[in-house]
């Protein structure tokens, strides 16, 4: 065994802090950056290129695309620490489409789409949700229908984000409504500029928004079906092997717990400094517990994947464990900041400039997306464990 | 980084579950739980034949030169069926102890006898109303002449009852010091404790017990630091012991869910079953790498106290919410004292008590991050 980062990685590690804290023109987390936000969207594109310049953009991507065929470890260490910065370094070019792409594209697709993923220059909304197919995303049924060099593509998608800015769509179809439910579906990508598409913004209880878009007899040219038509459900399952751990759950928390003991440091109630409260003090380190566990549990899973290994059960219990550790942690937050914890980020005094308050309505919704805790734990149970399938 | 066994854990562990599954049955566990003494001679003999008495220690003193982290693989496979007797009092309360801080000349008269088998060492801290709490020992060791005269009374003492020696923590001035004493001297009486655990624990009354100044294990007034060095050990001793001991238990109960028919099904389809399985194994999972973590920092000679008090903590709390899920699957056959489910869960009680409970390690926890 080995706990510890080789001196390379550490070298590493600190080569990507150094950067961010100088390249980074504003403070993100303080300033609260949404990278799907379309104010703010130039900055993130802008701090994108300078990472794709680095080269660390596409750093997993394997050297024939431009890659760096980056170990997973180095990966581990880079989303850890941009995820500890709140900086939504890679996006869903780089994670799904690109690699869905080298996997199942044409040449003429590998052509046009890789380099404008690796510049940052498409900004995609993932739209496989929709309203009927949540959990169930085997019963989407956004039809496409086959109209000579095109297909007809209509139905709804919903929860996408990056709705205002994204110029692309990457959605899963049906495209064939009589097979079994997986068997009928087809990956697509079009242009959100396309006639027939519209976005309606859905705001959410946090300062933010989702999309429902509309597909209305959309035209998309059949050049755009990625992979094989009626194989789309395994052509979104199918990704290149990228670092899926979840360290961000942990790595966003250690940020979060650090400043909330700070906070209870300088902070007096009655007269009586909050760190001098047990049951405070008590509460946050049964949170350093679990933030330590989660990391853990994500080690565990990029260190699998490193040895080509695939995780199961163990990604799913880093997604269950992680995303529900950052809601008891904020809700210990917000128990702290007490009557302070109800100031919205842009109010006089809002402590912590407001980012407990809005991850307290965010981060239980961090436990439905991708994948409902739900849904992570029939996976571990069934696969995992071989329970039998209700 | 590496998180798996190396050639020789993996190997040590298959051996010590192969020797365990034929010397350790439950059957063997429950007959001591009502034996007087909680463990059969046989079967100790046997386990030093193994070499793992001496497993860790260094070869000169009669022990077999490997790591911390190598003896944590094994108390993994010890935790898995409970294997009852002497094994971690006298592997890490005593001869850790007498590693940790004795002087050669002690070193080398209890050790190599301790790898063989020979001796059963127990170590005595806590007493009735102090607990893992330097200031509020009261037993007091007093100078007369060349001797000291020992006062006080000792709580929770593993293996008392069938130790040779008992290394006992006593007030020397305002210090702490570690005296070695044999267990059958006069001046010391016993009284075993009933423990939900039905591990055998002493309350020891002694009573003008007469030590002479070699009895001193290390340095006088040094006794405190070596007992924090040697709670280490056995917080992250104790986590390996449950990291075994909740996988059991998770085993076990999947396979009951799938065998257990109601409703004309295997309760383990229902999803609520499903669920408590699965949370089951993200917690199974949380022990597993943070006892691993910790053992490899101790065995690497890191500063791991945060590493240990988080591992102790969580391992504490989680083995015993896996207990009380296993229980609530196996439904009334698992609260039996025919069944080897409410085994489990009585050992996770006495298993957070031990080394530091989880209150405890939050503590040291509530340091480390700042307050
Ligand atoms: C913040 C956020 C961002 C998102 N971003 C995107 C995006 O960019 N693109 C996109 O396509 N989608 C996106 N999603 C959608 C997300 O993938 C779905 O919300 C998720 O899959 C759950 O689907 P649902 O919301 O329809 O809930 P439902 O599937 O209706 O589930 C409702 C409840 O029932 C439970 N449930 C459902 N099925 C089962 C079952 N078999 N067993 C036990 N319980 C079950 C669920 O766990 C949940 O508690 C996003 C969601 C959120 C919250």
């Amino acid at each position: 065994m080995d706990f510890e980062f080789s001196k390379d990685d550490e070298l590493f590690r600190q080569e990507v802090a150094n950067f961010v804290d100088k390249e980074l023109p504003w403070n993100w987390r303080e300033d609260k950056i949404d990278s799907e936000d379309p104010k703010d969207r130039p900055k993130v594109t802008e701090f994108k290129k300078k990472l794709a310049k680095k080269g660390w953009l596409t750093m997993a991507w394997p050297k024939e695309y431009g890659g760096q065929a980056a170990p997973h470890i180095r990966q581990l260490i880079f989303n850890e620490e941009m995820s500890y910065r709140g900086i939504p370094a890679v996006d869903a070019g780089i994670t799904q489409v690109g690699p869905i792409i080298m996997l199942f594209g044409t040449d003429e697709q590998k052509k046009y789409f890789l380099p404008k993923i690796s510049n940052a220059e498409i900004d995609w909304t993932q739209g496989y949700s929709e309203p009927d197919a949540g959990s169930d995303l085997a019963g989407l049924q956004t039809r496409a229908i086959e109209d000579g060099d095109d297909f007809l593509v209509t139905g709804s998608k919903i929860w996408n984000g990056a709705h205002s800015g994204a110029n692309w769509m990457f959605m899963l179809v049906r495209t064939d409504p009589d097979a079994p439910k997986h068997r009928g579906i087809s990956f697509l990508v079009a242009e959100m500029k396309s006639e027939g598409i519209t976005v309606e913004p859905i705001p959410m209880m946090w300062d933010h928004s989702r999309a429902l878009i509309t597909l209305e007899n959309v035209r998309v040219p059949k050049k755009n079906l990625i992979g094989e038509l009626n194989r789309g459900w395994y052509v979104g399952a199918a990704l290149l092997d990228f670092e899926r751990s979840g360290i961000g759950y942990a790595s966003n928390a250690s940020k979060l717990i650090k400043e909330l003991v700070q906070y209870t440091k300088e902070t007096t109630r009655n007269g009586k400094l909050l760190s001098e409260d047990p049951i405070i003090r008590n509460e946050l380190a049964t949170m350093a517990v679990e933030i330590e566990t989660a990391k853990m549990m994500a080690y565990s899973v990029a260190w699998m994947q490193s040895k080509s290994d695939i995780p199961n059960k163990e990604a799913s219990i880093s997604k269950a464990f992680g995303s529900e550790m950052v809601v008891r942690l904020v809700n210990i937050g917000m128990k702290i900041l007490g009557s302070h914890g109800e100031l919205e980020p842009n109010s006089k005094d809002a402590p912590l400039r407001g980012i407990i308050e809005q991850l307290y309505m965010s981060s239980p919704a961090s436990a439905t997306a991708a994948g409902s805790s739900e849904i992570q734990r029939n996976i571990i149970a069934t696969r995992g464990l071989g329970l039998p399938r209700g | 980084m590496e998180l798996g066994l190396n050639e020789t854990q993996q190997m040590l562990k298959n051996s010590a579950h192969e020797f365990l599954q034929a010397e350790c049955p439950d059957t063997y566990v429950r007959a001591m739980e009502n034996d007087g003494s909680g463990h059969a001679t046989e079967i100790w003999d046997k386990v030093a034949a193994q070499g793992w008495i001496g497993l860790m220690f260094p070869e000169k003193y009669g022990g077999f030169g490997l790591s911390f982290l190598d003896l944590t693989i094994l108390l993994e496979e010890m935790g898995r069926v409970m294997f009852p007797g002497p094994f971690f009092s006298t592997v890490i309360g005593g001869g850790l102890t007498l590693l940790i801080a004795g002087n050669e000349e002690q070193k080398q008269n209890y050790l190599p006898k301790l790898c063989e088998g020979q001796l059963i060492i127990s170590l005595a801290v806590n007493e009735p109303d102090s607990y893992w709490d330097q200031q509020s020992i009261k037993t007091v060791a007093k100078k007369s002449g060349n001797k000291y005269i020992i006062n006080g009374t000792k709580a929770f003492v593993d293996n008392a009852h069938i130790s040779d020696y008992i290394i006992i923590a006593a007030k020397t001035n305002n210090k702490i010091s570690l005296f070695i004493a044999p267990s059958k001297s006069e001046g010391i009486n016993q009284n075993l404790h009933k423990t939900i655990g039905s591990d055998k624990k002493s309350e020891l009354l002694i009573n003008n017990l007469e030590l002479s100044n070699d009895a001193i294990i290390g340095e006088l007034n040094e006794g405190w630091n070596y007992i924090k060095k040697i709670q280490e050990y056995g917080a992250v001793g104790k986590c390996a012991e449950m990291s075994g001991g909740s996988q059991e238990v998770l085993d076990m109960t999947v396979e009951y869910a799938k065998q257990r028919i109601q409703f004309g099904r295997p309760i383990g389809s229902f999803q609520a079953i499903q669920h408590h399985c699965a949370n089951m194994a993200i917690d199974v999972e949380g022990i597993k790498y943070l006892t691993h973590q910790a053992s490899w920092n101790l065995s690497e000679g890191n500063d791991a106290k945060k590493e240990i008090s988080i591992a102790k903590a969580w391992s504490s709390d989680a083995y015993q919410r896996v207990c009380a899920l296993g229980q609530v699957v196996h439904g009334a056959i698992g609260y039996t004292k025919e069944h080897n489910m409410q085994m489990y869960t009585r050992r996770a009680k006495s298993a957070e008590l031990a080394y530091g409970d989880s209150k405890y390690h939050l503590e040291n926890i509530e340091n480390i991050i700042g307050f």
